[in-house]
């Protein structure tokens, strides 16, 4: 029994055979995936489509609180659901390095086969590559997922309004401080769990409001700062937040304030931001509080008409601005 | 987190705001500013973050001094870290060193052409480094004032207790005190008091500041990086104005001593001496660094890799001399957030992530 | 950056370094700069060294000054 990815897992004859049946078929080989065609045939959907790529390259692809197949899976997913729509399949590409663990790819197809699962998503076409030691780090993935949009919806930032209110589904930096931690050389240990997770069920929950919601987004690379900053790009509005009112895990404040680092500019994998009218937002608020991944959301602020700005208002009273991170304050995080 | 959230109190911050409110009014003179001036670049930084400048009174006015390590190093010195690294050597720095333009490039860029550059977050990763490539030579980038000192030479008797030869570092020790001293000189800026650093002060301790408050008798006051501390002691400076009894006040005391931190300072008397060193944008202050004893060469990367900290020429148009010293806000200089930015900086204060012109640009400007 | 953050030391290690805790977190940092450190001690760490150990009776005047002026605070807007 082979422990390694061998280039032949590449190569497309017996040894590839093997690895597909053995890790990939048995996981995800119901429905379009069966019998391995070259491309899925999929059902009609009704009204638009909602289609969404993302690769992942994180480092290290285990850490505190998830692996790099939460990611895959939870990244695509979440896209299609905060662009108003319900994600329904993912095509999974996978990119193995020569020498890669197959326990390690086993426990990473194992959580990918379970948060499928629990998105209510299928894996329905896919592709694996093996290259030399060397060149890629472990494993790189790349999903991309087709939805169909919840015609309610009506988003884009140019709807937004002065008096909304921007909502925040829990608490904020946990996925890019535990990526973060999990790294050499900072030796953290118990620290910060990722935020890994879906959102899905956070937009369902807030589509009997859909001609409210204004905007919708999750907040990767670049945090809640950058999604606001882009929010309000070129428009007539701004943002006033208010700090006290910020969800932050105890946890992940203490390794931020340790590291000198704003939240406000971490990654979350499990988040979403939403805009809407203040009437809107204390009803999906009460409802999203019910989920168990809505237990901390909260209204963190609210739109004004300082053009194109975003600001908070600190412990002092005193109010800055909120600016989009400069550069690589933490690469590679998902 | 204990002992830093229970700092952050919105109702003792929204008190000392009125009771700082009244202090000014007592003190307030007309088309006359009350100067008081921080000298930590983690003093600018929390300043800045918490937006306290534009909380308080028109009369008084928070100048940020030359608290930046970086920004007060000469462009000479990442030009010799690159020459180390083009060399073949692994070089080890803290992240804010990372992007800080040399005369041709940054160590980001020579890290991209395949040069060694390693991100620590402390000395002591250098050390880690060392050990698992005892065939290489590793330096590390030690910049800082007396908090940042402490480690880096407690890293180098590490690395002498584990007998480690293959590390030294790049040293632009420069100390608080002698700063204090040349600003106050200074004819050309005012200044009625001074805040004095947190951690820095941990190490050299409330007495390193005596001879200098006995001479010039103006309020020194050492506050920690917490918002609401800042704005005590902004308080408790105001009062000490108003009461016309300048002092030495501590209000860190839960981690500044009297006699500081006597073992940093014996390992400081142990490796360094002093020197007059250059502060750019300010230029030379008397006995104002610290570098390798001669006996020590061996620690010293300047000495062991033959590579010399050249002293660079400021750029005719830069105000960052005027912004250090406080004669000027960042956003009085022309090339403020035009020709100036950090991702193009042209001066000191916009290349380190913690100097005024960059606090300015990535909290306040307009 | 002179960032140095209070942690309390859970286990002492040989070569003088210790494991610090704050809210479940660890990490090891070098207690070289201490005297005599003891688990259960708070330190002010700074760049894996901690610098200075934080005086606790200390601390809590400074909490309390804060809760007073609160307090103050809170009168005078009922007041």
């Amino acid at each position: 029994m082979l422990k390694n990815i061998q280039l032949a897992h590449g190569g497309g004859g017996k040894l590839s055979a093997e690895l597909i049946e053995n890790e990939i078929v048995s996981r995800f080989g119901e429905g379009p995936l069966k019998g391995l065609p070259d491309a899925a045939s999929l059902d009609e959907i009704n009204g638009k489509i909602i289609f969404s790529t993302d690769s992942y390259v994180v480092q290290p692809i285990e850490f505190e609180g998830g692996n790099i197949g939460n990611l895959a899976v939870h990244g695509t997913v979440n896209d299609i659901s905060v662009a108003g729509g319900k994600a329904k399949w993912l095509s999974l590409a996978l990119i193995l390095e020569e020498g890669l663990e197959i326990k390690v790819l086993r426990r990473i197809l194992d959580t990918i086969k379970k948060s499928a699962n629990e998105c209510g998503v299928k894996i329905v076409t896919g592709d694996t590559k093996v290259v030399a030691k060397g060149q890629c780090d472990s494993i790189y993935i790349n999903t991309s997922g087709i939805g169909e949009a919840l015609p309610e919806f009506n988003l884009s930032r140019h709807f937004i309004k002065k008096g909304d209110k921007i909502l925040v589904s829990g608490n904020i930096g946990d996925h890019g401080m535990a990526v973060l931690a999990s790294r050499e050389g900072i030796n953290i240990e118990n620290g910060p769990k990722s935020d890994t997770g879906t959102v899905h069920r956070l937009v369902q929950s807030a589509y009997k409001y859909a001609k409210d919601v204004r905007f919708m987004r999750d907040p990767t690379r670049g945090g809640v700062a950058t999604v606001l900053n882009e929010a309000v790009s070129n428009t007539e509005i701004g943002v006033l937040l208010e700090s006290s009112k910020i969800p932050l895990d105890p946890g992940t404040s203490a390794i931020a304030e340790l590291l000198g680092i704003e939240l406000l500019n971490v990654a979350c994998e499990g988040r979403m931001l939403l805009i809407a009218s203040p009437e809107a937002t204390d009803k999906i608020l009460t409802d999203w509080k019910k989920l168990p991944e809505g237990k901390n959301a909260a209204i963190i602020g609210e739109i004004n008409a300082d053009k194109e700005r975003v600001s908070i208002k600190t412990i002092t009273g005193g109010i800055r601005l909120v600016d989009v991170p400069m550069g690589e304050l933490l690469p590679r995080i998902c | 987190m204990k002992y830093l959230d229970e700092y952050k109190n919105q109702g003792a911050a929204e008190q000392i705001s009125k009771q700082i409110k009244l202090l000014s009014d007592k003190l307030y003179v007309k088309d006359k500013k009350i100067n008081i001036m921080e000298v930590c670049g983690s003093h600018t930084m929390a300043i800045a973050r918490y937006a306290i400048r534009e909380l308080l009174p028109e009369n008084i006015s928070l100048i940020s001094g030359p608290g930046c390590p970086v920004c007060v190093t000469d462009t000479g010195y990442i030009d010799a870290a690159i020459e180390l690294a083009e060399k073949g050597v692994i070089i080890t720095t803290f992240g804010d060193m990372i992007n800080v333009p040399g005369t041709k490039k940054t160590l980001a860029i020579c890290r991209s052409e395949g040069c060694k550059v390693e991100i620590c977050y402390s000395p002591l990763n250098a050390i880690e480094i060392a050990e698992k490539n005892i065939n290489k030579e590793v330096v590390f980038l030690a910049i800082g004032f007396e908090t940042t000192m402490a480690p880096n030479i407690a890293m180098l008797e590490i690395a002498s207790k584990k007998n480690l030869k293959n590390i030294s570092i790049l040293t632009a020790f420069k100390l608080i005190p002698p700063a204090l001293e040349a600003l106050s000189m200074d004819p050309e800026i005012s200044i009625d008091a001074f805040l004095c650093p947190a951690h820095v002060s941990a190490i050299i301790g409330v007495k390193a500041y005596e001879p200098f408050v006995q001479k010039h008798k103006i309020p020194c006051l050492i506050a920690s990086f917490e918002p609401v501390d800042i704005m005590l002691g902004i308080q408790g400076i105001l009062q000490q104005l108003a009461d016309k009894d300048p002092h030495l006040e501590n209000q860190y005391a839960r981690v500044v001593k009297y006699n500081g931190n006597e073992i940093a300072q014996q390992l400081f008397n142990k490796y360094l001496e002093e020197y007059d060193a250059s502060w750019r944008g300010i230029g030379k202050i008397p006995k104002s660094g610290l570098k390798l004893k001669k006996e020590f060469a061996y620690f010293d990367a300047s000495a062991k890799h033959d590579v010399k900290i050249a002293v660079g020429k400021p750029n005719k148009a830069c105000r960052c001399g005027d912004v250090l010293k406080g004669k000027i806000n960042p956003s009085e200089c022309p090339m403020f957030a035009k020709k100036c930015t950090p991702m193009n900086p042209v001066g000191p204060c916009m290349v380190s992530s913690e100097g005024s012109c960059a606090a300015y640009y990535k909290y306040l400007r307009k | 950056m002179c960032l140095a953050i209070p942690m309390q030391i859970k286990d002492l290690l040989d070569g003088d370094m210790a494991t610090v805790i704050s809210d479940g977190a660890e990490t090891k940092i070098s207690t070289t700069l201490i005297k005599n450190p003891k688990p259960g001690e708070y330190v002010v760490i700074h760049a894996g060294f901690a610098i200075e150990k934080l005086d606790e009776t200390e601390a809590k005047i400074r909490i309390d000054l804060f809760n007073e002026l609160a307090e103050v605070n809170r009168e005078n807007y009922a007041g």
